[in-house]
């Protein structure tokens, strides 16, 4: 389990990341969700103590990561996949990291096997494309068999094919009572890979829980109603205190189905010109979330 | 020790320092060959003398070093260091110690390499080994190297970028040690304190004392090898102190 309470980090001016609270529950999936430069690699970074948070603290089954012996063993982790030297060998570059950690050398063979590596296991890692390098990256975590798994944007690069074998991959570590905490800008990604949600905005937590729960809830059904008189429904619609959004020459209308806006124009007196029940998309869901800590982050600074 | 191991491994899994051990004990010998044959009057063949070349060994050697620790800060390798040994001094203990180990046993080749190939190539010159001095000439080697290897891993720890790194250490062993000693009034005074002259001086510089005229020395050649040591050790520690608070 990763828990994280008030983690801040500035640098400088910037806040990259603004008092973050969450936890990650060994045996899910869990996907870390926010635009590009939200914060999740600077959190990442701190989960693993590269950088040191200016306030708050997070641990990996409550202790501090420079607290925990042999950390590749209990904490697996692909951060960027292009750490590695050019000139050294992918098999060397493993060798490495398991001697240092005390992790048995016939491990490196395996973990090469395991993510089809093992045909240039002898080949300098300076001539790998960017999935042969992520593949190389989620060996290096994978290495300490380890109880806790960070992803660092992991699908970077890979094609189709790749992408589908480390959504199983994840799983199947999950499925093993694992933790696997993995970040993606991609909501569509996440939805089909985590199963659990941390959302981030400009480095503050905008949601956490599940998968199904934030999409049915981001993604809830809205109705637009199209009408010759709209004052009057605006006002029925505020009396019932339904929430709507005024688009000019019509109304999205939300928190009530259109079974309801049917009733509630017939009972006003309202002709309607249309009523059409609309469910937005999960990638809108997500711009709106993420625009609306954009919004906050403005007027905070005025 | 599975961190020494570890750094060993780091060490001779790419092809840099297998490239500058090479260079440095062939520029070296190489250059130790020209100077003992073609010395004449000017350098007649002493023990010290054959060490001459060894400045060339020396200044590849130190390459080494620091390629060996700024490399790791240019391809990112040392997050993944960190991320293995979180506590990071030890790590960064652990690289010195297996650099430097390299470097001094390369310096121990080329002292005693250059002193064979004095006696080997003159055979009626006095090369025998029978003062502390003479000792120090070829054995000493061995410790300027090892110094010099915890020099450069500690220049490439504090500067983390082998460009930057390899520039500052090339221009000063090329250039402001030499251009030091230009300055009017003060530059010698200085030059007698710059570090490498002071490595020299360990070694036995007696042909550079000599031919820069530079009178009696502020300290005898054991005071100077110990002052070397401690610049080399200060840096290294400084090093390792700016990796504990920075950020990776």
């Amino acid at each position: 389990m990763i828990e994280a309470t008030g983690l801040t980090k500035r640098y400088g001016a910037t806040v990259a990341v603004d008092n973050l609270s969450f936890k990650v529950n060994s045996g899910r999936v869990t996907g870390f969700l926010g635009p590009n430069g939200a914060g999740k690699s600077t959190t990442m970074r701190m989960i693993l103590a590269l950088d040191t948070p200016n306030a708050g603290k997070v641990s990996i089954d409550g202790k501090h990561y420079r607290e925990i012996h042999h950390p590749l063993r209990t904490v697996g982790a692909l951060l960027d996949a292009t750490w590695r030297h050019p000139g050294r060998s992918a098999r060397d570059h493993l060798r490495w990291m398991a001697v240092s950690n005390k992790i048995p050398i016939k491990r490196v063979d395996e973990v090469l096997n395991i993510v089809g590596l093992t045909s240039v296991a002898k080949k300098k890692a300076g001539g790998f494309s960017l999935g042969m390098l992520q593949r190389l990256g989620i060996a290096t975590a994978l290495l300490g068999d380890p109880e806790v798994l960070l992803f660092d944007e992991p699908v970077n690069g890979l094609d189709p094919e790749g992408i589908l074998w480390i959504r199983q991959l994840m799983h199947a570590l999950a499925a093993e009572g694992r933790t696997v905490f993995v970040s993606s800008h991609l909501l569509s990604e996440m939805a089909q890979t985590a199963q659990d949600l941390v959302v981030i905005g400009r480095g503050k937590l905008m949601y956490q829980g599940t998968v199904d729960e934030f999409v049915t809830r981001a993604t809830k059904e809205s109705v637009k109603v199209r009408s010759p008189h709209l004052p009057m429904l605006r006002m029925a619609l505020s009396e019932r205190d339904v929430p709507f959004e005024d688009l000019g020459d019509s109304l999205l209308v939300s928190e009530m189905d259109s079974d309801g806006v049917g009733e509630l124009a017939f009972a006003a007196g309202v002709t309607l010109h249309e009523l059409s029940p609309t469910r937005g998309s999960l990638e809108e869901a997500f711009l709106q979330l993420t625009g609306e800590a954009v919004e906050y982050h403005a007027e905070s600074g005025t | 020790m599975s961190l020494l191991a570890a750094e060993r491994i780091k060490l001779f899994s790419t092809r840099a320092p297998w490239w500058c051990t090479a260079l440095a004990i062939v520029a070296s010998l190489g250059f130790a060959v020209v100077f003992i044959i073609f010395g004449g009057d000017e350098i007649p063949v002493t023990v010290s003398n054959t060490q001459t070349a060894s400045s060339f060994g020396l200044t590849v050697i130190l390459v080494l070093a620091v390629l060996a620790a700024a490399t790791e800060y240019n391809w990112g390798t040392i997050r993944t260091t960190y991320q293995a040994v979180p506590k990071r001094a030890p790590a960064l203990l652990a690289k010195a110690a297996v650099v430097s180990l390299w470097c001094g046993l390369v310096g121990l080749v080329i002292g005693f390499g250059s002193w064979g190939l004095g006696v080997l190539l003159k055979p009626d010159a006095d090369l025998a080994l029978n003062s502390a001095a003479d000792w120090r000439a070829v054995a000493g080697q061995g410790l300027v190297f090892l110094f010099t290897g915890v020099l450069g891993v500690g220049v490439g720890m504090l500067l983390r970028s082998t460009a930057l790194a390899l520039t500052v250490t090339l221009v000063w062993t090329q250039l402001v040690e030499g251009l030091v000693f230009l300055i009017p009034g003060i530059g010698r005074d200085i030059y007698e304190w710059l570090p490498f002259f002071s490595a020299g001086q360990f070694i036995g510089g007696s042909l550079t004392t000599s031919a820069l005229n530079l009178g009696e020395l502020p300290l005898g050649p054991l005071g100077y090898g110990a002052y070397y040591a401690s610049i080399c050790v200060v840096l290294f520690v400084i090093g390792v102190v700016m990796n504990q608070v920075r950020d990776a």
